[in-house]
């Protein structure tokens, strides 16, 4: 006998691991609607079973609890039961030994609290109040709820064409989408129950890289009105694209040289070419917008005036000018916002950064954008100065990834507290407080001084990256209110007082991302329209692929590849590699067809029009 | 086209076709349940799975199409164990008491088991039990639901109305009134295409022939029983008579012999509701009120149901005039109970119905001076007939043709056609006809409205027809759902009509929601033909030559639109929240 041995795992410990990472994805692709009570009783017998059997109120108390939800479910319980079932939860959390016990028992009691209207329809009707109505996720979760499993049977038969044509019919940006849209469609596809979700932002580029020119379909007959649209965004753009095809006469009010809002002016070239976002561009010109640069509105042009000149004005004006830090010295040389930053880059206007050290304060995709711009601007240092921890930023994952590789350094873990500023006004540092994490408040962990002396880090340009707001001034003196840096609609973008203006986009829901933007875009289209008295639908003719019938084995996902990042700094070329056409063949029969398979195919599974 | 193997046969079929229908085409029937051709394809129930060589996991032949060089096997053992396993788990949670269900004998799921010879079956029985109320006209029992979602998707698709839902998840899903809603409080028109659409017996109407065996065992009760058009076009199926067998003088000899003092047929009362109605737009028509909206008819209670809860604003247009149904029950009660020398509480009226809806309108709400309460004391089904017919152990092939009981014995050809798409309108136009010009047209002159085949064009035949220098412009729809779209396009002023009729069901009442049952099968077309026969070879064939309906005004009514009609002949219709 030796007196060690080394452990190895045996063979059920492993399958069981497996089966660990099987449930971690399937949990995270569970479809909306589903029923809370019962979800609460699997969740409770699948803690139950995690429980050692030492302690009384674990092993013996959370089989109480899952046996009275059972009741609840059976429509045997009544409301004494949701008072007894609370009390053992409370008890369990106050009594058990470990965390097994108690964290059981409180998700029981974060539920008992959350869906109790769930619980007391059960109790009092016997029946659930939730209906599952969300079938195709990824639909679903995309704000324009774009036919995913569409374009991706289109992309694997090479029909891109086509491809471009369907997603056209919800979002008029396929390219720049293909590039940069946020994918939260991807958050919970179905994929994932089998090894990983498709990755549907990478098939949408293949569509825009191989599809060539696509022509937009032809507008409705002429209806003679006309549409003021404040804003060649994103948002403003897609208005006035369905706009055009309902046949209404649409006039978009630009201030800068160019069109594009944020997309040009904000995300950097090497993320997505201008090149590229001009194609998307140029299709929706082709509907016959016109274009009017250079006016500021309330400077220029009035919401008045526009008022009386169109039968409808559309206020898209996104959210463009900075928050303040409210630090002294926020005003000295050399600090200005992200917004700014790339908004000169965006109009060529570029600043020389070679040499100099540049700290940029934020931790979000703009300021992601910021510190990987002034990279190409050749300075020598550049870091990103945050308040929490790399996890806690809101920057999508591989753009902080694509930062580190080229270099960024991140100084995490600290709070700017003052700005040094030199005797020309020039900024020269920042002083920031380290910070420690702290407790969770609202599910997300706090942070508190750990009472160290600030630290200085110098600097000779510093960016913040710390949110944007909109120029409010002329609305609120036209009337249209605003509250907290933003324009405040109706859920329909509509305002009580102001028949015929309509508000949508950034300015209206404070800053997100572009597919929330055309989200938006589509809701004000359709009302507007309404409002004109017409009820024109936007459909698209493309005949989709039946599904391929196969056995779904277990396929890696195809991920993008992208530049050297020794190479990539150099210049603003784009970052990311497509996919090959075999490689999209490939990654697109991985999509499970949810339209078909499920309940897709019985309701919500395609929408043709809207 | 597309060549592919099935079960070792090389066959060849068009592009898009399901593999189901492939195998169909070429003699191999493949078992299902859940599949509705057009209407649920939705590949739930798993019975119709098939075997695709090379693949693992089975696939579902109703909603998978044929491609080129598919080796397919129906009944492998793969496939058979399966197919047969899913049936034993459906059976699981499937009230399996088939002696006191009525579709015992006529349930896909009972064959579909019956076929694969189960036994025994090797689960836990779950059977849930959802409250329903019994006195509801519409009966849902829950333990025998299979969820097949048929219904839901009949009512969404067809009807337009999306009255059933499913609810819940997991093991707790089920079929429910959509919204959280309980049945009385949804906006169910009571047309009944989930009761024949069910391939269980979880859907049917509220049994009432107990009421009915109760009646004619009351000594004091006179049980007065009418019978509509539609109900002889199809009886005779489930009691296996032939078009020709299943006369409506057998049906009056059946009912004779279970001990009804009276019987007649709906198609008198259908001519009365002409005489009526066809005034009544004759009327409306001429003093302009039908220049921005049509005159509705209002002789189906589910299209009454209909308007009431999705077009309140246009309850107006409907006629005034009462249903065959409710005109015979009226004139049962005060015309022939003074005739026959009774007080109108003696008499018991009883009315056969191709219709659940029926069984609603009898429950409206009472106008004017009925005497004796309701028009109709209980409406059954033609389901419920057959029941009353097999109960009494009557043998159809003994039953004779009688005539229908005097005074009022007559029914035209074109009260006949009263039960199929456009024969209201038909039968209308006729007589509208003879008012305008004081002669007949050829009876066959309004034909433009009948259907060219089931649910074409969308349910809708549209005609315009030149009286001299008048021009009526007449649209007739069956369907709900295709009512909803004609509705939409008249509010849009999309389209203009005079005189539109409505009936809820597709096909019209042939087609019913209280008709025999026949899977998968839509026989409204081929009942309305039969209908159309009859009209044919009818005596008479315009509702205005009815000998009895002239004598009962001479003698009771005075004239069509006299204060007495008014009183027993027309209603007001009121929106649903007006109503007790």
């Amino acid at each position: 006998m030796s007196r060690l041995e080394i452990a190895s795992p045996n063979r059920a410990r492993i399958v069981m691991e497996g089966l660990y990472k099987d449930l971690e994805r399937r949990i995270e692709s569970s479809p909306p609607g589903l029923c809370p009570v019962d979800m609460s009783r699997a969740f409770l017998d699948l803690c139950h079973a995690q429980t050692c059997g030492k302690c009384v109120p674990c092993r013996i108390g959370l089989g109480q609890l899952s046996h009275f939800i059972e009741d609840v479910l059976n429509g045997k319980a009544t409301m004494e039961t949701l008072d007894i079932m609370e009390q053992t939860a409370l008890s369990i959390m106050e009594s058990a030994d470990c965390a097994i016990g108690y964290e059981a028992a409180n998700m029981v009691y974060k539920g008992l609290i959350g869906y109790r209207d769930d619980y007391i329809g059960h109790i009092q009707n016997n029946r659930c109040t939730c209906t599952y109505n969300q079938p195709v996720s990824c639909v679903s979760l995309c704000p324009a709820h774009v036919d995913i499993p569409g374009y991706i049977a289109l992309v694997g038969e090479g029909r891109y064409q086509d491809a471009i044509r369907l997603i056209r019919k919800d979002n008029p940006f396929p390219t720049t989408c293909g590039f940069i849209c946020e994918h939260p469609c991807e958050a919970r596809c179905r994929r994932n129950m089998v090894d990983d979700s498709v990755n549907i932002r990478g098939l949408k580029r293949v569509a825009a890289d191989f599809a060539g020119e696509v022509d937009p379909p032809a507008c409705a007959p002429s209806t003679g009105k006309r549409v003021a649209v404040l804003g060649g965004g994103p948002g403003g753009l897609s208005a006035a694209y369905y706009l055009q095809l309902m046949g209404h006469q649409v006039t978009v009010y630009e201030m800068l040289p160019e069109l594009g809002g944020m997309l040009r002016y904000g995300i950097p070239n090497y993320r997505l070419p201008k090149n590229r976002l001009d194609e998307d561009i140029r299709s929706i010109l082709k509907t016959g917008v016109e274009v009017k640069h250079g006016l500021k509105i309330g400077q220029d042009i009035t919401i008045q005036e526009l008022r009386e000149q169109y039968d409808a004005v559309l206020i898209t004006i996104g959210a463009s000018t900075d928050k303040k830090l409210g630090l002294e010295g926020e005003d000295a040389e050399g600090v200005l916002s992200a917004v700014q930053f790339l908004r000169n880059v965006g109009k060529h206007e570029i600043m020389d950064l070679t040499g100099k050290e540049v700290a940029v304060i934020g931790g979000g995709n703009v300021s992601m954008d910021a510190v990987r711009t002034a990279k190409r601007l050749g300075a020598k240092k550049v870091s990103i100065v945050y308040r929490r921890r790399m996890s806690d930023m809101t920057a999508l994952r591989g753009e902080i990834d694509g930062a580190i590789a080229e270099g960024i350094e991140l100084q995490t873990l600290k709070a700017p507290s003052s700005i040094a500023v030199d005797e020309k006004n020039h900024v020269k540092g920042i002083y920031v407080t380290p910070q420690m994490v702290s407790a969770i408040r609202d599910g997300r962990a706090s942070i508190k001084p750990t009472g160290e002396e600030d630290i200085y880090i110098p600097c000779d340009v510093l960016i913040k990256a710390i949110g944007q707001n909109i120029e409010t001034r002329h609305f609120e003196e036209a009337g249209i209110p605003v509250a907290r840096g933003r324009i405040v609609t109706k859920r329909s973008g509509t305002f009580a007082n102001m028949p015929g203006v309509f508000a949508g986009g950034d300015c209206a829901s404070g800053p997100a991302s572009v597919i929330s933007a055309i989200a938006a875009a589509k809701v004000v289209a359709a009302n507007i329209d309404e409002y004109l008295g017409y009820r024109h639908e936007i459909s698209c003719d493309v005949k989709i692929p039946e599904p391929h019938l196969n056995d779904n084995s277990p396929c890696g996902r195809v991920n993008l590849t992208e530049r050297e990042a020794c190479e990539r700094i150099c210049d603003f070329e784009g970052v990311e590699n497509c996919m090959t056409e075999k490689e999209a063949k490939q990654e697109a029969s991985r999509c499970l067809r949810c339209d078909h398979f499920g309940y897709g195919i019985f309701k919500g599974g395609r929408e043709t029009l809207w | 086209m597309v060549n592919l193997t099935i079960d070792g046969k090389q066959i060849t079929v068009e592009e898009n076709t399901t593999i189901m229908e492939a195998a169909a085409q070429n003699g191999i029937p493949i078992p299902k349940l859940c599949y509705l051709k057009g209407i649920n394809e939705i590949a739930a129930c798993r019975v119709c799975v098939v075997e695709l060589e090379g693949k693992d996991r089975l696939i579902t032949s109703c909603n998978n199409v044929a491609e080129e060089g598919m080796v397919i096997y129906t009944n492998s053992p793969k496939v058979r164990r399966n197919r047969r396993t899913t049936v034993e788990l459906i059976l699981s949670q499937h009230d399996s008491h088939c002696v006191s269900c009525g579709r015992s004998g006529n349930c896909s799921l009972q064959s579909v088991a019956n076929d694969l010879n189960i036994i025994d079956i090797p689960f836990k029985m779950e059977i849930g039990k959802q409250a329903w109320d019994k006195q509801f006209p519409l009966i849902r029992d829950s333990s025998k639901c299979i969820k097949c979602m048929r219904c839901v998707q009949v009512c969404d698709k067809v009807q337009g109305l999306g009255i059933w839902d499913v609810e819940g998840t997991g093991i707790w899903t089920t079929v429910n009134v959509a919204g959280h809603k309980n049945i009385s409080e949804a906006d169910c028109s009571l047309c009944g295409q989930c009761i024949t659409h069910c391939p269980v017996g979880a859907l049917r109407e509220r049994d009432d022939t107990e009421k009915v065996w109760e009646a004619i065992a009351d000594k004091e009760k006179i049980v007065v029983v009418q019978v509509a058009p539609a109900v002889r076009a199809a009886w005779g199926e489930e009691l296996g008579l032939k078009e020709e067998d299943a006369s409506i003088g057998k049906i009056l000899d059946a009912l004779k012999r279970m001990g009804v003092d009276y019987a007649f047929d709906t198609t008198f009362s259908a001519d009365l509701t002409i005489m009526e109605e066809g005034n009544e737009f004759l009327k409306r028509f001429t003093a302009g009120e039908l220049k921005e909206r049509p005159m509705f008819t209002s002789c189906c209670p589910g299209w009454v149901r209909f308007i009431k809860s999705q077009f309140p604003h246009m309850i107006g247009q409907l006629s005034t005039a009462k249903s065959p149904q409710q005109m015979f029950g009226a004139v049962m009660k005060t015309y022939f109970a003074e005739k026959i020398g009774v007080s109108p509480e003696q008499i018991f009226t009883v009315s056969v119905m191709p219709c659940v809806a029926k069984k609603g309108e009898r429950e409206m709400e009472l106008f004017y001076e009925e005497y004796a309460g309701h028009d109709i004391d209980v409406v059954i089904t033609t389901r419920e007939l057959v029941k009353m017919i097999r109960s009494a152990h009557i043998s159809p092939d003994t039953l004779e043709d009688i005539e229908s009981d005097r005074p009022m014995q007559q029914g035209s050809g074109a009260g006949v056609i009263f039960g199929v798409t456009g024969g209201v309108m038909e039968a209308a136009l006729r007589t509208a006809y003879y008012l305008l010009k004081k002669e007949n047209p050829p009876a066959d002159a309004f034909k433009a409205v009948r259907s060219p085949a089931f649910q074409a064009n969308d349910g809708v035949a549209e005609a315009d027809f030149n009286i001299d220098d008048i021009t009526v412009k007449t649209a007739v729809v069956s369907g709900l759902g295709n009512t909803r779209e004609l509705l939409g396009k008249i509010e849009r002023g999309e389209v203009h009509y005079d005189f539109v009729e409505v009936m809820a069901c597709p096909g019209g009442c042939v087609g019913g929601g209280g008709q025999p049952i026949h899977d998968g099968e839509e026989l409204a077309f081929e009942r309305g033909r039969k209908l159309y026969r009859l009209d044919e070879n009818a005596a008479i064939r315009f509702s205005h030559e009815n000998q009895d309906i002239l004598q009962m005004y001479e003698e009771f009514f005075e004239a069509p639109l006299s204060h007495k009609a008014h009183t027993l002949l027309h209603t007001e219709h009121k929106r649903q929240e007006d109503e007790v």
